[in-house]
C-alpha cells in the first residue's frame, strides 16, 4: 500500500528553517527542553547519547558506551545504562545521574549549569528483542504479509507456518512445541472467504500449545489478523490457553494488504509483556519519557523520514551484534525485515556459517588460514563486547561484515516482492498452485541513497571502510548516494520523534548523517584490465577531468559533498550504468567525505579465484579507496 | 594525560573459585510433583521432581479422508471426546451403496480423542503423558522448595564456569591428565580406565583425543580450548550461534578460554588439581545472550573453616592495581596488573579512539589494551 507523507500546513511561525531541503517545523505545544538523554539497549552495547542546545542550535555533545547488563553479575540493563551515561559524565562534565538515588535515577528537569537534562528516550534490542512465531494460510499470500506485518514491528521471525509450506501437520505441531515465542501472529483468509483454512492453523496452534519465553504461568500473546468472519471460532479454539487479541485483517482483499492494525497490536503486546520480562525494564520503564521502543523501529522510523523528506527511493541497513536490519523506501512503499542470526557479535558465528569461509575470505587481502578466521570469529561470538586491537583483526570482521549486509538483504528482496494472487477470483485454496517466484520491486538502478547504521560501521575508523563495506554488500548500480550515521544515533532519533519531532530531524540532518560520498557504478562483464567506460567530470567553472574506468578497478575522486559535479558516463556495450548496455548517461551527482567513487568491477563484483590475483586486485580497490595505512597495504603487498 | 583511579568496566562474570556456596535451581518445565523435602540431603542422581509431559497431538483429517463435507463428520465418528483409542482402531466409518462403498479412518497412535472439530472436519488425538525426572544435578541439601515447581539444592563446594561448553549435564571422577596448563590432551592421555570420568586437559584437547573420549565412555573433558573445525568433525554440525547444550555428544566438553590453543587459566588447574579424585557435576549449557548461561564445573565439598569467596564480583569495579586477563588477539590469555585507566579514548594499532587501560604483564612489558578486551579476576 502507497505510504502518504504526513502533511503540514506551513505558516510563517511554525517553520523553524530550511536546510538542504528539510523543512524544520516548530512544535508549538511543547515547552522545548534544553538537554536530550538517548540511549538504545543493545544485545551488545548500550549506548547513550546526550544532546544540547547550543545557541539556537541542536547539537550532539557526547556519546558513552558500556557493556548492555543482562549477563551475570548484573542483570539489570539499567546497569550498563548507568555505566555507558557515567562514560558521557567523565567526557562532558555534566551531572545526569542522581547520585542520592541506589536505583538509577536521572536529574529531571534540566536545573541550569552542567546539571540534570529535560527528556530522556530509549530503544532496545537486548533480551534478545521481539521473537515471534508467524502463521499464514498461503505461504506466498497471507504467511507472506504476516511476515511483513511482524517484521514492520522490529521482530525476529523464528518459524513461519501455513497450510502449503511441505511440512506435515505433526511436523508443524513437533516445530512449535518447542518454540519459545514472545507472540504469535495468525493470519489467513480473506474477509467473507473460506474459513477452513484458518481454523486449521488455529487448531494446530492449539494443540501443539507453544508456552511463552518468560513465566510458566504467562499466556502466551496471539494476535488474529485473519478472517474476520472467523474471530469467534478462532477465539473459541484458543482462549483456553492463550491471550487473543483480535485486529483487522490484514489481507482483507486479495489485492489488498493492510499490515498496520497487526502491526501497533505486536507493538502494544511488546510493551506490555515482553518488555516487561526483560532484567531490569521495569526499572527503565520508569525513567522513560516515552515508551521504549524496539531497536530497528526506532532505526527504520529515520530511514523511512530521511526518504519522505527528500522524496528519494533508498536503502538502509542496520547491522547490529545480534541482528542484520535492512530497509527499504521505494516508490513510496515501505519495508524493514530484521534477519536474526546474522550480526556482528552474538551472530558472528552464524555469518562465517551461512557465508561460509571462504565467501568471507575473499574480501581479504592477504593470507589467512580458516582455521584463523575461524579461532577469531568464534573467539568474538563468546566474548562478544571485545574489539579488534589488530589491524588484521579489523580485516576480517569488516570482510564479516559485507557477507552479513549481503545476506540480509537477499532475506529483504525476498519479501519486498508484489503482492501475490492478484487477479484470481477464486477460493484461497484454488490459488495454492499459482503461486510462481516473482522478482524484487527493488530496481538498484532507481536507489538513489544507502544508509548505513550500527555499531560496526559507525565506529569504521575510516569512512571509506564503511563505504567499501556497503559499496560490496549492496553492489549498486547507477549513480548512488551513500550516507551513514556519524556515531549511532539513529535508532535514538527514531524514539526521540516520537515526542520531539523537529529536534530529531534537525539533529538527523546536522549531526547524524556523514555524506560519504557518491558511487558510481555498472553492471555487466568483461576482460580484466579492458575499458569498461570512459568518464567526464565537469566541475563548476568549467574544469572538466576524463578518465577511462578499466574492468577490475576502482577510481576515486576526492569531491566534498558541498561540491555538485555533473558526471557523464559513457559505457562499452558490455556495461551498463543505468541508460542500457553501451548507451550514454550524465548526471550531477555531490561528493563526501570519502569522495566520488568510480566502481569498474562489475555486477556481481568480479573478485578472482587465485590467492595472489585477488590479493593484488584487492590491495589496489583498497589503496584506490584509502581504506587502510598506506603502509600496511605495501607491507600486505610486499608479501605477494 | 588524565588518568582516572578507578573506572567501571565490564567483566563477563567468569567465575573461578576454590570454595563457595553454590545454589542450583532445578526447574520443572511444568508444574509438577517435589519428590523431597528441605533439608534433605540428596545426590548427583536423586531424582527430585518430576511431571508430566503431555503427549503428542495427533489431528486426523476426518472428513478429507472419508470424502465428506465437514459438517457431516459427527455422523460417522465411532468414538466420543474423551474416548480413548488403541494404534489400528476404526475411529470413523462411512459406508454408503449398501455397503458397496465403505471407508474406514484408523488411529495411528494409542491416545484419547481430545477435540473434534466440526467446521474443519478434525479429530485430535493426544498420545500418552510422558512423566518427566528431574535429578539434583549436584551433591548437597535441599534448600528451598517452590510447591510444585522447583527445589533448590545448595553446597559447598568449589565452582568454575567455562567460556563455552557442549552438551548437557553430567557427573563424574575428576582426573587431571596432562602436567600443567598449557599441555595438550591428546589420545594417547586417556585410559580405558578412564570410563566415567571428567577428565582435565591443558591448552588444547586434540580431535583424537575427543574420539577416544567418546570411545573410552569418559562423562566430561575440560581443557583451555579445542580447535573449532575438530568441534565440527566431533559434534558433525558448525555451531552458529553460542547457544548449546543439546548437542548430541555422548559426553559433557567444557572449554575455560576458547577456541584455538589456550591455556587454561593458571587459577582454574589449579582448582581441578586439588580436587582430583573428587566427584564433579559438570554442564555444558552456554547460551552467550540476555540471560546468560556459562558452562561449569561444580566439586561438591564438606563444610570446612575455609574463607568463603565473594559470591560476585560486582559490577566490575576496575582499579589502578586490579588483576586483569586479556581476552582477545594478539595478547589472548596473558594476565597482568592495571597500571594506568586513561580518562581520553586513545588511537589503537586499528586506527579506533577506545577507552583503554594499561596493563603490566608478568614479564614486566606494559601494554596498551581497549578497556573492553579484558576482564577482572581480582580487585
Amino acid at each position: 500500500m502507497q505510504h502518504v507523507p504526513k502533511l503540514y500546513k506551513l505558516t510563517e511561525t511554525n517553520i523553524s528553517r530550511v536546510h538542504h531541503g528539510f523543512i524544520f517545523v516548530k512544535n508549538l505545544s511543547k515547552k522545548e527542553p534544553s538537554f536530550i538523554l538517548a540511549t538504545d539497549v543493545g544485545s551488545t552495547t548500550t549506548k547513550a547519547r546526550f544532546f544540547g542546545k547550543v545557541g539556537n542550535e541542536w547539537k550532539f555533545l557526547s556519546s558513552g558506551e558500556a557493556p548492555t547488563t543482562v549477563e551475570k553479575p548484573v542483570e539489570d540493563v539499567t546497569m550498563g545504562i548507568r555505566n555507558a551515561v557515567r562514560e558521557v559524565e567523565e567526557l562532558t562534565g555534566h551531572q545526569i545521574i542522581d547520585y542520592s538515588s541506589r536505583e538509577l535515577k536521572f536529574i529531571m528537569p534540566y536545573q541550569g549549569g552542567k546539571k540534570g537534562i529535560d527528556v530522556y528516550v530509549s530503544t532496545s534490542s537486548a533480551g534478545g528483542g521481539l521473537q515471534m512465531l508467524v502463521e499464514g494460510v498461503v505461504k506466498t499470500i497471507t504467511a507472506e504479509s504476516a511476515q511483513r506485518a511482524a517484521l514492520g514491528a522490529g521482530a525476529i521471525v523464528m518459524d513461519v507456518l501455513s497450510v502449503d509450506d511441505e511440512r506435515d501437520t505433526y511436523e508443524k505441531i513437533n516445530t512449535l512445541r518447542f518454540l519459545r515465542p514472545d507472540i504469535v501472529l495468525l493470519a489467513g483468509g480473506v474477509d467473507g472467504g473460506t474459513k477452513t483454512h484458518v481454523l486449521e492453523m488455529a487448531e494446530i496452534l492449539a494443540m501443539a500449545k507453544p508456552r511463552p519465553r518468560f513465566e510458566i504461568e504467562f499466556l502466551l500473546p496471539v494476535v488474529y489478523a485473519g478472517n474476520k468472519d472467523a474471530r469467534e471460532e478462532v477465539k473459541k479454539i484458543l482462549e483456553e490457553n492463550f491471550d487473543v487479541r483480535i485486529t483487522e485483517n490484514l489481507r482483507p482483499a486479495i489485492e489488498t494488504e493492510r499490515v498496520e492494525p497487526a502491526r501497533d497490536a505486536i507493538l502494544q503486546l511488546f510493551m506490555e509483556h515482553v518488555m516487561a520480562h526483560a532484567p531490569g525494564y521495569e526499572k527503565l520503564k520508569k525513567l522513560v519519557s516515552t515508551s521504549i521502543m524496539p531497536t530497528p523501529a526506532g532505526e527504520g522510523m529515520m530511514v523511512r523520514k530521511f526518504s519522505e523528506l527528500k522524496c528519494v527511493n533508498s536503502i538502509g541497513v542496520g547491522l547490529g551484534g545480534a541482528t542484520t536490519n535492512v530497509y527499504s523506501c521505494f516508490d513510496g512503499r515501505f519495508l524493514r525485515t530484521v534477519s536474526a542470526n546474522l550480526g556482528m557479535s552474538y551472530s558472528i558465528g552464524n555469518v562465517l556459517k551461512e557465508a561460509d569461509v571462504e565467501n568471507a575470505k575473499r574480501w581479504v587481502p592477504f593470507a589467512v588460514s580458516a582455521e584463523e578466521v575461524m579461532s577469531i570469529v568464534y573467539n568474538k561470538m563468546i566474548r562478544p563486547t571485545t574489539i579488534p586491537m589488530a589491524l588484521e583483526d579489523l580485516v576480517i570482521e569488516h570482510a564479516l561484515a559485507r557477507e552479513s549486509i549481503k545476506m540480509a538483504f537477499n532475506h529483504h528482496k525476498y519479501l519486498a516482492r508484489e503482492l501475490k494472487g492478484l487477479k484470481k477470483e477464486r477460493t484461497i485454496s484454488d490459488i495454492f498452485e499459482e503461486v510462481k517466484a516473482e522478482e524484487t520491486y527493488l530496481d538498484l538502478f532507481r536507489i538513489n541513497y544507502i544508509i548505513g547504521t550500527g555499531g560496526l560501521l559507525s565506529r569504521a575508523p575510516r569512512r571509506s571502510q564503511s563505504m567499501m563495506i556497503l559499496m560490496d554488500a549492496f553492489q549498486p548500480v547507477g549513480f548512488t548516494s551513500l550516507v551513514q550515521d556519524s556515531v549511532f544515533m539513529m535508532p535514538h532519533l527514531g524514539v526521540l520523534s516520537t515526542i520531539h519531532p523537529e529536534i530529531a530531524l534537525e539533529i538527523f540532518e546536522k549531526e547524524c548523517l556523514i555524506y560519504l560520498g557518491t558511487v558510481v557504478a555498472g553492471a555487466g562483464r568483461s576482460k580484466v584490465g579492458s575499458e569498461a567506460a570512459k568518464i567526464t567530470v565537469e566541475y563548476n567553472g568549467g574544469r572538466k577531468e576524463t578518465l577511462t574506468l578499466q574492468f577490475g578497478k576502482i577510481i576515486r575522486l576526492e569531491i566534498p559533498h558541498e561540491t555538485e559535479v555533473k558526471v557523464t558516463v559513457s559505457p562499452t556495450r558490455d556495461f551498463n550504468f543505468g541508460a542500457g548496455f553501451g548507451r550514454s548517461v550524465s548526471k550531477t551527482v555531490r561528493g563526501g567525505v570519502v569522495g566520488v567513487v568510480f566502481d569498474g568491477r562489475g555486477r556481481p563484483v568480479y573478485v578472482p579465484e587465485d590467492d595472489k590475483e585477488r590479493f593484488g586486485m584487492l590491495l589496489d580497490w583498497y589503496a584506490s579507496m584509502n581504506l587502510y595505512p598506506k603502509e600496511k597495504i605495501e607491507e600486505w603487498r610486499s608479501h605477494l | 594525560m588524565k588518568a582516572s583511579k578507578e573506572s567501571f568496566a565490564y567483566t563477563p562474570g567468569l567465575r573461578v573459585t576454590p570454595y563457595t556456596y553454590v545454589r542450583r535451581l532445578r526447574s520443572l518445565p511444568l508444574k509438577g510433583e517435589i519428590l523431597v523435602n528441605k533439608g534433605e540431603h540428596v545426590n548427583f542422581d536423586t531424582v527430585v521432581a518430576r511431571c508430566c509431559l503431555e503427549g503428542m497431538p495427533h489431528i486426523v483429517k476426518v472428513a478429507e479422508l472419508l470424502n465428506i463435507d465437514t459438517e457431516e463428520t459427527m455422523r460417522y465418528l465411532l468414538k466420543k471426546k474423551g474416548e480413548p483409542v488403541k494404534k489400528g482402531e476404526p475411529i470413523a466409518k462411512y459406508r454408503a451403496l449398501f455397503g458397496l462403498v465403505n471407508k474406514t479412518v484408523v488411529s495411528e497412535v494409542d491416545g484419547v480423542v481430545e477435540n473434534i472439530n466440526e467446521i474443519t472436519g478434525h479429530v485430535t488425538i493426544r498420545e500418552p503423558s510422558k512423566f518427566l525426572e528431574l535429578t539434583a544435578y549436584i551433591k548437597g541439601k535441599v534448600d528451598e522448595v517452590i510447591p510444585n515447581e522447583a527445589v533448590v539444592i545448595g553446597t559447598y563446594g568449589a565452582f568454575i564456569q567455562g567460556i563455552i561448553g557442549f552438551a548437557g549435564e553430567n557427573f563424574g571422577e575428576l582426573r587431571v591428565a596432562v602436567s600443567n596448563p598449557q599441555e595438550v590432551l591428546d589420545a594417547s592421555m586417556i585410559a580405558e580406565s578412564d570410563a566415567g570420568k571428567v577428565i582435565v586437559g591443558g591448552s588444547l584437547v586434540t580431535y583424537e583425543a575427543l574420539e577416544r573420549a567418546r570411545k573410552v565412555k569418559v562423562k566430561g573433558i575440560v581443557a583451555g580450548g579445542a580447535k573449532m573445525e575438530d568441534l565440527e568433525k566431533i559434534l558433525k554440525t558448525r555451531i552458529g550461534v553460542a547457544i548449546t547444550g543439546r548437542e548430541n555428544l555422548e559426553f559433557t566438553l567444557i572449554l575455560t578460554e576458547g577456541f584455538g590453543k589456550l591455556p587454561m587459566s593458571e587459577t582454574a588447574f589449579q582448582i581441578l588439581k586439588e580436587n582430583e579424585g573428587r566427584t564433579a557435576a559438570v554442564n555444558g549449557a552456554t547460551q552467550v545472550r540476555a540471560g546468560v548461561l556459562r558452562p561449569e564445573i561444580i566439586i561438591p565439598l564438606e563444610k570446612s573453616g575455609r574463607r568463603q569467596e565473594k559470591e560476585e564480583l560486582g559490577e566490575g569495579k576496575m582499579k589502578v592495581g586490579s588483576i586483569v586477563r586479556i581476552i582477545r588477539f594478539p595478547y589472548f590469555g596473558a594476565i597482568g596488573k592495571v597500571v594506568e585507566l586513561p580518562i581520553e579514548l586513545n588511537k589503537i594499532e586499528t586506527e579506533s579512539y577506545v577507552r583503554v587501560v594499561k596493563v603490566e604483564l608478568a614479564n614486566g612489558q606494559v601494554v596498551t589494551v581497549p578497556r573492553a578486551n579484558v576482564e577482572i579476576i581480582a580487585e
